[in-house]
């Protein structure tokens, strides 16, 4: 199958329009030398049957969708209104690119502008931008902002943001003279204000904190942005999962100076990682620091309200090396989706999802702690994930609920070895209540 | 049309657009009492689901889109968007499979990322690909990480980057932000590297140049193995940004030039579709020396199985969380199984052929800066046009009245008043032969009625926008104060 629509006779008239016989004249200042003389060694082409059954020979190898699953940890099953899938594969939305010429794209500007509203009223913040890739991203691009407003070498990195993220920010700063600290923290699990304190001076451009936190723990966000203002740092909050808005307190309302996160709860399916969506806000004060696409709100010269991009003199492709980021794109189509689940699930809706993930957690912790052989981590309150602890042999449980169909969370031991028999457990409203006590159960014969 | 407001405009109490499962399991308040909670959320909406319907579907059809018509959109390759792409994404294993799952039990993605991997290294004649990065910026760091760090460990990570003058404005963007200083290459009268002044620049704190090929006005660097050879003699890196690819596939490979580093966009010549503005996805592809710096995890096949290795200890580290866009590498597997090796190749000839035809039929109306021979796109400007005070600003809003997407515009930057067409291998004689009159008349207008281009576009659903305004006194959100218009 080809996607070409010439005919032959198209083609022979657009040859003779140039004045070629052959479409390898149009090559010809490719030297010889460097020429493939051969077809590339790839499958021969497959038809549209064909090739939905190929990729239902991969999806088969795929066993996941039979297991019950309580893994979160930055990416998390929720409802997605059917909506969401219907209204964002028009191909309107699907098929243009960046909204270079306002006037024939005022669907995708005024969605990025609802889509910054939205996130300007989750997060308590005054500006929000188009999207970035996604939230480890985010966290990276929040360091490089703090860096730049600051121009201080030192940032505070709790041990509880999630360890992708810690990477993806330790990657990214590499080669610009930042340093970064990690916070440890407390058997609350959360972030250890002592220890914040004593390596906080005035060498510091920002404290991030996640909440809740990769161990499902809620941050005293006011508390710790205090104590980064104390030396004028800035102090940045991280959120992985967004669905916690719907609930608790805004960060801009308690202090934080930005907030970025994942988007991926927002109506985007979990597959496998990506695409998802970086958000973004911070106060308007960073404006001229502040990275990514921003839609801006104007009028045509008849006077009707329209939008465009703007301030994209802080972007690359004016400002080029002197750019606030070399991101270019943002992922509008990820952020299409996050605007119609926000605004289909509405005020009330968003708060009794949320309402109902903290009750389902809670339930599940409840029920699991109750088992002998399992205890409570962290004392701390919790969103909709939790840490418990294992007195006997973790792997040798997890194999034993394998062999049941069941995925009880991730093992931490990988990722932290001070929590080895350690698993993070995710609840949502998408697990019942028959599913949770299924997994109680089976824990129960397991440990 | 209707004029559609800001959902926020529309929106009323008690109105709801979803119902949620009621709750199944004992609801108990006391575990909130620790919590900080909110009030409600100010401003946030509530409408019915009919209205959600109608917003959206009101607000798409403001949108022009390539299912639609022709997008010459330059050096973004806006081909069509296959939909049986969108088909095989959307299967179900793939897209509740969570990332954190056991790699046992997501064998067949982790087939589909590595049979990807391997099928992109074959097409650019490259080792090895990583694809982690989300956008092609983001793949243009990574490349830059990569060749910071074995030039670290060789002892010296150097200082300067060489960039030409025409690269996309990312390329510094992202040297920058590896620490680099960026030093600008001139293009020489034929819009290509210059072998002698290059040779001048290259010293041994440079750490690599970055070229595109064909580079931004579509002229194939034919020099590329010399400048190379001048590149790699003072130990510094050939960096290839591939957004341009879909003129060489299956004619030639940036391996075979002697390209180390290189990344694609899948969005661009792999059909993916841009959706507005992302996601796309930026693999980068490598030769052997710099496989180990690649991110982790790096995908291994041993025996029948599939695994994880994140014990690379040179690894640069992750620029993303997961394994990047994994459902925009299943639509490109998607494009390439489909097309085969000969329907790779026609994509670039007959790309190559469009652009031709396009640039032949206007060649008189409008004025090219350089004419040396291009591939998959050209590079127009209003020099003609500036002579009755119009610009490619006016040129580029008058097509829309005639119903095509205008070019790039006022890129690169070594042309002014640049228009820059690429009309890729998707679209019908009809269609470009629409683009084609529509450039000529307006070529005529310019002559005969300019104000009619400079007042362009006249029929869009908002005419020309005050985006000097917009900049200076930002309105960035809806506020609950604002009244609503009209």
């Amino acid at each position: 199958m080809s996607y070409i629509s010439l005919s032959d006779k198209d083609k022979k008239e657009m040859m003779s329009r140039i004045g070629i016989s052959s479409v390898e004249e149009l090559f010809e200042t490719i030297p010889e030398d460097i020429r493939l003389k051969r077809d590339l060694t790839v499958p021969e082409p497959l038809t549209e049957v064909e090739l939905i059954h190929r990729f239902e020979k991969f999806a088969q190898a795929n066993k996941y969708k039979e297991f019950l699953s309580f893994l979160g940890a930055g990416a998390y099953p929720h409802v997605i209104p059917f909506v969401v899938d219907y209204l964002s594969s028009r191909g309107e939305f699907v098929s243009p690119y960046t909204p270079y010429q306002p006037e024939v794209s005022q669907g995708t500007l005024q969605v990025i502008f609802e889509f910054q509203t939205l996130i300007c009223q989750l997060t308590g913040m005054d500006i929000a931008n188009a999207s970035l890739y996604d939230g480890a991203s985010g966290a990276a691009e929040a360091v490089l902002m703090a860096h730049r407003l600051k121009e201080k070498p030192k940032v505070l990195v709790p041990q509880t943001l999630h360890p992708q993220y810690q990477r993806v920010i330790r990657t990214y700063i590499k080669n610009l003279g930042i340093e970064i600290e990690m916070v440890g923290y407390t058997e609350t699990g959360e972030i250890d204000i002592e220890d914040l304190k004593d390596k906080l001076d005035d060498k510091t451009s920002a404290v991030l904190v996640q909440s809740p936190n990769f161990m499902g723990v809620v941050e005293d966000i006011g508390k710790i942005s205090d104590v980064a203002h104390s030396v004028e740092a800035l102090a940045a909050v991280v959120v992985t999962e967004g669905v916690s808005f719907g609930i608790l307190e805004a960060p801009g309302n308690l202090g934080a100076d930005i907030v970025t996160g994942e988007g991926q709860s927002f109506g985007v399916p979990l597959s496998f990682g990506g695409p998802y969506l970086g958000f973004m806000s911070c106060s308007k004060e960073f404006i001229r620091q502040f990275p990514g696409r921003i839609a801006g709100e104007t009028k045509d010269v008849e006077g009707k309200r329209g939008f465009v991009l703007t301030l994209s003199t802080r972007e690359q492709h004016i400002r080029r090396e002197r750019a606030t980021s070399n991101i270019c794109t943002n992922q509008a189509l990820c952020a299409l989706r996050a605007t119609i689940f926000l605004e289909t699930l509405g005020k009330e809706g968003l708060r009794e999802l949320a309402w109902q993930n903290i009750q389902k957690a809670n339930y599940t912790l409840e029920k699991l702690t109750q088992i002998k052989g399992i205890k409570r981590k962290f004392s701390g309150s919790i969103f909709n994930e939790f840490v418990i602890e294992f007195s006997g042999n973790l792997p040798k449980v997890e194999e034993g609920l394998g062999d049941k169909g069941i995925i009880a969370g991730l093992n931490l031991g990988e990722y932290y070895p001070e929590l080895e028999n350690c698993l993070l457990v995710c609840v949502t409203e998408m697990h019942g209540k028959e599913e949770i006590d299924n997994l109680a159960e089976c824990l129960e014969a397991a440990v | 049309m209707i004029r559609e407001p800001l959902i926020f405009e529309i929106s009323e109490k008690g109105k709801r657009a979803y119902s949620l499962p009621e709750i199944d399991v004992p609801v108990k308040e006391d575990i909130l009492r620790n919590l900080p909670l909110r009030s409600e959320i100010k401003g946030f909406p509530e409408v019915s689901e009919v209205e959600i319907v109608r917003h959206f579907t009101r607000l798409s059809r403001t949108n022009y889109c390539v299912d639609e018509g022709f997008y010459p959109l330059g050096s973004c390759t806006m081909k069509y968007n296959p939909k049986i792409n969108e088909k095989v994404a959307s299967i179900l294993e793939f897209t509740v499979s969570h990332p954190y799952a056991p790699f046992d039990l997501v064998q067949g993605n982790l087939e589909i990322l590595k049979t990807t991997e391997e099928l992109l290294a074959e097409i650019t004649g490259m080792d090895a690909f990583s694809l982690q990065p989300s956008a092609g910026a983001q793949g243009e760091l990574l490349g830059m990480m990569l060749i910071r760090a074995c030039l670290e460990e060789r002892g010296n990570p150097r200082q300067i980057v060489l960039i030409p003058d025409s690269a996309h404005g990312t390329n510094p963007s992202s040297a920058h932000i590896c620490g680099y200083r960026v030093q600008e290459i001139k293009s020489n009268e034929k819009g290509t590297i210059d072998a002698d002044d290059l040779a001048q620049h290259m010293t041994e704190e440079v750490a690599a140049l970055m070229i595109t090929n064909p580079n931004t006005l579509g002229v194939f660097e034919a020099d590329i193995k010399k400048v190379a050879e001048i590149v790699h003699s003072k130990g510094g890196f050939i960096y290839m940004d591939g957004a341009n690819l879909n003129a060489l596939i299956g004619v030639c490979r940036p391996g075979d030039m002697d390209v180390d580093v290189i990344h694609l966009n899948l969005h661009k010549t792999f059909s993916t579709p841009h959706g507005g503005g992302g996601p796309g996805a930026g693999p980068v592809g490598v030769k052997r020396e710099l496989e180990p710096y690649l991110p982790v995890p790096v995908i291994e096949k041993k025996k029948n199985e599939y695994l994880l290795d994140f014990d690379r200890p040179k690894s640069i580290g992750r620029v993303r969380s997961f394994f990047g866009n994994f459902l925009v590498v299943v639509k490109a597997l998607s494009y390439i199984f489909t097309l085969g090796p000969k329907g790779l190749k026609e994509v670039a000839e007959v790309a190559v052929l469009n652009s031709n035809y396009v640039r032949q039929s206007l060649k008189d109306d409008y004025h090219l800066k350089y004419t040396t021979s291009t591939y998959h796109e050209c590079v127009f400007s209003d020099k003609f046009q500036k002579e009755f005070g119009v610009q490619n600003i006016d040129i580029a809003k008058r097509l829309i009245d005639y119903g095509v997407h205008p070019p790039t515009m006022s890129f690169p930057l070594i042309v002014p008043g640049a228009l820059m067409t690429e009309p890729t291998e998707t679209e019908s004689k009809r269609d470009i032969d629409m683009f084609i009159d529509a450039m000529k008349k307006i070529a005529q207008e310019a002559r005969e009625n300019p104000e009619v281009v400079k007042s362009a576009p006249h029929t869009s659903y908002v005419r020309r926008l005050d985006e000097t305004t917009a900049a200076r006194n930002p309105v960035l959100r809806w506020q609950e104060s604002q009244e609503i218009e009209e």
